[in-house]
């Protein structure tokens, strides 16, 4: 357990010294979502209609777009290996690893949710649905794409690969996280969609740590 | 004290690695392989190679370019893993307890991992952490190695500022900062200058007087002198 902190600790640290990777995270989720109503029209009724959509797309791709970074460095200057050479399992490394990730990058995007409903005209049952349904989804966006992040290790154009590869494994949590602040607004309970998100969370999180280790190890050989 | 003769030109910058107290109880430790056969990319690197390690020995690692130097010290890490043969510690396969093989070995590979966005005390901060070690414990440490590695005055500098050189020295800090038995060390003296190389000449002394193994792979110097030679180019597989 002190070894996950300890990694934790590192990576937030790492994080916040270099805060531009966050900060840019959260700004391509803005833009992403503000270009809309220039695409479709600054009509309010079909702005609600899709806001939620459009919400969860975006932040699906900002999660992405930060997921390439998540062992790429540690790989390249040597530290993925030496990590994989201490005395706490590589599948505890990597839940630490995501986590750090999550909270600088999933974090941000669900502070940022909230304006960017206002900004889309999402009717106001929506946001408490939203947020919790991002809150409950992101994690799992960032331990599916932990996976991919460990099978393009070594990989030249990694990041298209990284696309590829996740964006398919995306779909069920988009459906629902979707699916829930729908449902709310169509005055129906949301809990369904919730507690599905929340059993996405859970399937993922014991799989996708050691399916990222197997791949890690993979990538030393 | 193995080789000790070839430790007397001790430079300026003192290792006080020596004045610690043994790395454990002492008792006979054997690391040894056994008919390991190493096959990397669709060809055999080298096969039937044993080697024996004991308390306080040294094994320096000889062969051209391409003999597998570098791989049989990721196998003997755990990094890689043999196509046949055995690495036994102690009466017992390495693969069978990887965390502890893990716990009681040092690796040091062609990479120095020193983040450049923390300075070289938290990196090494950092690494010896991760052991299990107090932050007490850590701090005291980790001054230690860096004064051994004529760094302290580093201490607080962010890693992209250093020099290759002190970038491997800090490297080498980090091995020396927390303890482990079996130290594996990947052609150590690359981008060291003659005082670095003195450093790191110290801290393996001091390391082995402790009971510590060292496995090293260099080109021509002989920086431990004292230890046994293994010529990988006698294992090449016949092709």
């Amino acid at each position: 357990m002190s070894g996950f902190l300890t990694i934790v600790g590192r990576d937030l640290r790492l994080a916040l010294r270099q805060g531009v990777d966050s900060l840019m995270v959260v700004m391509f989720f803005v833009i992403a979502v503000v270009l809309f109503p220039f695409g479709v029209g600054p009509e309010p009724n079909v702005l609600a209609r899709i806001a939620g959509g459009v919400i969860w797309v975006a932040a699906l791709l900002a999660s992405m777009l930060s997921l390439e970074r998540l062992f790429q460095t540690d790989y390249e200057d040597g530290s993925l290996e030496l990590l994989a050479l201490q005395p706490v399992a590589l599948e505890a490394t990597v839940i630490a690893k995501v986590t750090a990730h999550w909270l600088t990058t999933g974090l941000p995007l669900i502070v940022a949710a909230p304006l960017l409903a206002v900004l889309m005209n999402l009717p106001r049952d929506g946001f408490v649905v939203l947020v919790s349904a991002l809150a409950l989804g992101t994690p799992t966006l960032s331990l599916i794409g932990a996976i991919g992040a460990a099978l393009i290790l070594g990989s030249r154009r990694g990041g298209i690969l990284l696309a590829l590869l996740v964006l398919p494994l995306f779909i069920p949590v988009l459906i629902f996280g979707v699916g829930a602040v729908e449902a709310a607004l169509g005055g129906f309970p949301a809990r369904p969609q919730l507690l599905v998100l929340a059993a996405l969370l859970l399937a993922a999180l014991p799989l996708c740590p050691w399916v990222g280790a197997a791949a890690i190890r993979q990538a030393f050989d | 004290m193995p080789g000790d003769s070839s430790f007397s030109g001790r430079s300026a910058i003192g290792c006080p690695g020596a004045r610690l107290k043994p790395l454990r109880e002492p008792r006979l430790t054997r690391f040894s392989g056994h008919h390991l056969v190493c096959f990397r990319g669709e060809r055999t690197v080298f096969e039937n190679l044993d080697f024996d390690l004991g308390d306080g020995g040294a094994l320096v690692l000889r062969g051209p370019n391409g003999s597998g130097k570098s791989s049989l010290l990721r196998l003997m890490a755990g990094l890689a893993r043999p196509l046949s043969g055995a690495l036994i510690w102690d009466n017992e396969a390495v693969a069978d307890d990887a965390e502890a093989h893990h716990r009681r070995l040092h690796y040091v590979g062609h990479a120095d991992p020193v983040k450049p966005a923390l300075t070289v005390a938290e990196n090494l901060r950092f690494w010896s952490a991760l052991r299990g070690d107090g932050a007490a414990a850590v701090s005291v440490a980790v001054g230690r190695a860096l004064d051994g590695f004529g760094i302290a005055h580093l201490a607080d500098l962010p890693g992209r500022y250093l020099s290759a050189g002190q970038r491997r020295r800090a490297n080498l800090a980090r091995v020396m900062a927390s303890s482990a038995v079996l130290w594996l060390l990947d052609e150590p003296a690359t981008a060291l200058d003659d005082s670095g190389v003195a450093c790191l000449r110290e801290a393996m002394a001091a390391h082995r007087a402790r009971g510590g193994m060292v496995v090293t792979s260099a080109h021509a110097d002989p920086l431990l002198a004292g230890g046994r030679e293994l010529d990988l180019s006698q294992f090449r597989a016949a092709s």
